[in-house]
């Protein structure tokens, strides 16, 4: 239970995404993007920013920059899903990497396969060009309440 | 098996430097702080701007991920024996407890097998004791993963 949740969930409510990326320091730093598609679903997009690289002579995107970008789209994801006020708290993250994440535009789209009374399960797609060519896909378990 | 000095010192320190200092790296402010035997130790402090919960301060998961692949990889770094390219091909982080914010978070990093294409590798993220982590890292790394050489302009760019 926190102010942080209870504006978070206001900001959604006005779909104010921008707000939402400058209420979290990290996603701001990274220069992350989000917002609802056609379909309602949120799709999340990162702008290439060369203080992101990690590979220079690619020149590619850092790995442990991918995961930071899925492991926050995930988490943006369950909360705007979610009418709770507790924070989702991260347990695990699993993260395969398939293909260089090249100097442009990287996209991500996430499905909650199960969300439990204390557990979620949600999936994490990455792509730059088309969704059929993943980047990157990953896997994240949050704890949805805290411990009584 | 036991080994426990780089495979190649020189091997090891350039592309230390290579992949401590990456564009990503600087940003999120990581420092190289030393090797001991093979395991290398990095180091990052605590900043507002890296922080994931507004509410309580606590830093980004993100920040742990590109702590533990960064390490993880100049952890496979000390076993090359020539200078080679390598790419992250997995990686699974737990979360054991949350960081405290205000405070620095190390991590040390093992590659505990060097095989012919893969190499593999744990990390603890913690504060200022490895017997107490906050979070566990294990990863793959692919070998050759491209001719093109990493270390050719010192990562700097």
């Amino acid at each position: 239970m926190s102010a942080f949740m209870e504006r978070l969930l206001e900001l959604r409510d006005q779909k104010r995404y921008r707000d939402i990326i400058d209420a979290i320091p990290y996603a701001r730093l990274m220069g992350v993007e989000f917002a609802e598609d056609e379909t309602g679903g949120l799709l999340f997009s990162l702008p290439f920013d060369a203080k992101n690289v990690g590979n220079t002579v690619l020149p590619a995107l850092h790995g442990g920059l991918i995961g930071g970008f899925l492991e926050n789209a995930a988490l943006i994801h369950l909360m705007w899903n979610r009418e709770s006020l507790e924070t989702p708290k991260i347990v695990d993250f699993s993260l395969d990497y398939l293909r260089s994440g090249r100097a442009r535009t990287l996209y991500a789209r996430c499905t909650i396969t199960k969300q439990g009374k204390r557990v979620a399960h949600v999936l994490i797609e990455a792509w730059q060009d088309e969704p059929s060519r993943p980047v990157a896909v990953a896997r994240a378990h949050f704890l949805l309440q805290t411990a009584a | 098996m036991s080994v426990n000095t780089p495979a190649n010192r020189e091997v090891f320190e350039t592309l230390a430097a290579v992949f401590a200092r990456l564009p990503h790296c600087k940003t999120l402010g990581f420092e190289y702080v030393g090797l001991d035997g093979v395991k290398p130790t990095l180091k990052v402090e605590w900043r507002p701007d890296l922080v994931g919960n507004p509410a309580t301060g606590v830093v980004h998961g993100g920040v742990i991920t590109s702590l533990v692949d960064t390490t993880s990889a100049i952890a496979v770094s000390a076993r090359l024996a020539e200078l080679e390219t390598i790419a992250t091909l997995d990686l699974r982080i737990d979360y054991l407890k949350a960081a405290t914010p205000g405070r620095a978070i190390f991590c040390t990093a093992e590659c505990y097998r060097l095989a012919g294409q893969v190499g593999f590798t744990r990390a603890v993220c913690y504060h200022d004791d490895a017997n107490d982590p906050i979070a566990h890292g294990v990863a793959t790394f692919m070998r050759e993963s491209t001719p093109l050489p990493i270390w050719r302009d010192g990562g700097t760019k």
